[in-house]
């Protein structure tokens, strides 16, 4: 196992790059610690798989180099990378039994019988798969064969880290929480670094202890999911993480002062001046309607989703979504929304400004 | 639930039933009269029974041409088909050359069985043909016209020619269809080029591959205008296969008895041969998936 490291990475799947547009990958340095759960977080064509191919060496990238601690990893091709890897669609080998799936890479490494068959055995009860041990991989059900593609990579005991792309898609989405589960387990009895690439932030932030937002091409926050939550570094993250995501509101910041729509917001820290475009953003879980204070909200419809109720509205002409708690009055008169300062962030050309103290 | 019966649905299969009837069945009924009679022309005709069956089941000149053509078959099948998984797999997967290698594969496919058998026959030709006079010229003893080892060669070797991008455009259809995450787990799992094959690219394709196998096997278990062109079955009776002796026997001899009796069971035994081959084939696969 090892730590990863990518240095000034970037790739692009033109031959001759001009621009920043033709990178898929614009340029990154990030390190991943050993034996981490991080999630590839990001909607489609970001470059999240992109990134995993790199890691896995399935692609060479056009720039900047990869290390598996302290091993220059650039140029190795993937077999010499000992990572596994896990596919949306479930890769077994049809015409071979469960058993023979599970010790087919370490028949290819040339490995003793003896350990291979106890290897395999051990594997086979991590999973949970002793009991199909010797029947054919080819009518198993989706969410079996990706049990036996992750025990094809946990079976090779020296594996770097265990790479999954998207692997619950296929999967009924009763088996998905199963598996889920399953992993975060696997995770944490064996301690594999895995790298996880989702589209869905409830795979993404119950799997990882860090997720890795992606947007156009660029990693724009790390974080465990309470800060992407909290503190969303890009609107990208406030708008693609929480359900429904956090409310952008243009402003001009001041001070611990918001000018928003010819009203003022108090906000929970100070900030210098800000250059460029400058928005507030505030999630609905910290807004709150009032018939006093805040700004005025039109109401467009209320959904009441069991747990709580989301109001969807808008503020200035913009779409402005607030959770209320069940059970909360709604009256016709609360036409104002109100928010909490410290909960409001503030953006600068869509990147978070870190605001001083008041 | 109680189905509504109603037979007037009979009346939408009667037009392709009639159809089937004058090209195909009516067609065989002749022949099958032809095989149960006898006559001394002028249209009389008067019971024989199974006589010709029994003649043509113990007569050595179909069991020869029996043989020749299982043989030819077992031959052709044994090189085609290995031949026609190793293009498949070297084609390129995408591209310009993709398309070119396709095209130029499919065109053996398109040219008419008796102008395969033209260019073959003046291709080998040892007075004018570019092969047969090269091979005069180095000093190689080849005539197809009086040697039978050389006969057999040069139509095995037009056969493999003609069909062989059969099997390959087949398989490389297959191929196609993999999706690219079985190699990456392939790379992955450290696999041998020839485990690759064996267990990802040949399990793929053993469904196109048994369509190849039948189809070829029914061609060539049929095989008539190409060698009957290039050597007319000579020399001698050496190339003589079932359908080029069974129109011999028709047309030349005009022994219609015989050859209609004949015809019969080589039609059952290519419907037999086929079925076995079909059956046992998916029992194969059916047993894989338990």
């Amino acid at each position: 196992m090892a730590q990863i490291t990518l240095k000034n990475l970037a790739h692009s799947y033109s031959a001759t790059p001009t621009s920043d547009a033709d990178f898929a990958l614009k340029q990154m340095d990030h390190v991943w610690q050993d034996g981490g759960a991080y999630a590839l977080l990001g909607s489609s064509g970001c470059g999240k798989t992109t990134l995993l191919n790199i890691i896995s060496g399935l692609l060479r990238p056009s720039q900047g180099r990869v290390l598996f601690g302290d091993r220059d990893v650039t140029d190795a091709a993937t077999a010499e990378r000992n990572i596994a890897q896990v596919f949306q669609f479930p890769v077994v080998y049809d015409t071979m039994t469960v058993r023979e799936n599970l010790a087919f890479p370490l028949r290819n490494r040339g490995m003793d019988p003896a350990y291979i068959k106890a290897r395999v055995q051990a594997i086979a009860q991590t999973i949970g798969m002793e009991a199909t041990l010797d029947r054919k991989a080819r009518g198993l059900t989706a969410d079996a064969k990706q049990k036996i593609s992750l025990g094809r990579g946990m079976v090779r005991e020296d594996v770097n880290a265990i790479l999954f792309d998207e692997p619950l898609t296929v999967i009924d989405p009763h088996m998905k929480w199963e598996l889920r589960t399953q992993l975060k387990q696997l995770h944490r009895d064996f301690g594999h670094t895995m790298i996880y690439v989702t589209h869905d932030q409830t795979e993404a932030l119950t799997f990882a202890d860090k997720v890795v937002v992606m947007y156009d091409g660029r990693v724009v926050q790390m974080g465990t999911p309470e800060e992407l939550f909290e503190a969303p570094a890009h609107t990208f993250v406030g708008y693609f993480i929480g359900s429904p995501g956090m409310n952008l509101l243009d402003a001009s910041v001041t001070g611990n002062v918001a000018q928003v729509l010819g009203a003022e917001v108090p906000l929970g820290a100070a900030y210098a001046p800000i250059k460029g475009r400058t928005q507030i953003g505030i999630r609905p879980e910290y807004c709150e309607l009032s018939a006093t204070e805040g700004l005025p909200i039109t109401v467009r419809r209320i959904e009441d989703v069991g747990r709580h109720r989301i109001i969807r509205g808008e503020v200035g002409g913009q779409a402005f979504n607030v959770i209320a708690p069940e059970g909360s009055p709604i009256a016709a008169d609360q036409t104002r929304v109100r928010f909490e300062p410290n909960r409001i962030n503030v953006y600068a050309d869509d990147w978070r400004v870190q605001g001083g103290a008041v | 639930m109680d189905k509504t019966q109603n037979n007037k649905a009979w009346f939408l299969i009667l037009p392709v039933l009639i159809l089937v009837a004058f090209s195909a069945v009516i067609p065989l009924m002749t022949v099958v009269n032809y095989s149960v009679n006898d006559t001394f022309g002028s249209n009389d005709f008067f019971w024989n029974g199974l006589g010709w069956f029994e003649e043509m089941i113990a007569s050595d000149r179909m069991h020869a041409a029996l043989g020749r053509q299982v043989l030819f078959s077992g031959i052709i099948l044994a090189i085609e088909v290995p031949l026609g998984i190793f293009v498949a797999l070297n084609m390129p997967k995408k591209g310009f050359w993709a398309s070119f290698c396709l095209v130029l594969m499919a065109l053996p496919l398109l040219i008419p069985f008796n102008v395969v058998g033209t260019i073959w026959q003046i291709f080998c030709r040892i007075d004018i043909g570019l092969l047969g006079h090269s091979l005069a010229a180095l000093g190689i003893d080849y005539n197809y016209t009086n040697d039978a080892l050389d006969a057999w060669i040069t139509i095995i070797v037009m056969d493999v020619w003609h069909w062989t991008s059969l099997v390959a455009l087949l398989c490389y259809a297959g191929l196609q269809s993999i999706p690219q995450a079985y190699y990456q787990a392939a790379k992955i799992d450290q696999a041998s080029r020839w485990s690759v094959f064996r267990y990802i690219e040949l399990p793929k394709m053993s469904g196109v591959l048994l369509i190849a196998v039948l189809l070829r096997f029914m061609d060539s278990f049929m095989i008539y205008t190409e060698p009957f062109v290039l050597t007319g079955g000579g020399p001698g009776n050496s190339t003589t296969f079932l359908s080029i002796d069974l129109v011999k026997m028709a047309v030349g001899q005009f022994d219609l008895g015989p050859a209609a009796a004949f015809s019969i069971m080589y039609f059952l035994v290519i419907l037999l041969v086929s079925w076995v081959f079909y059956t046992v084939m998916t029992t194969l696969d059916a047993q894989e998936t338990k």
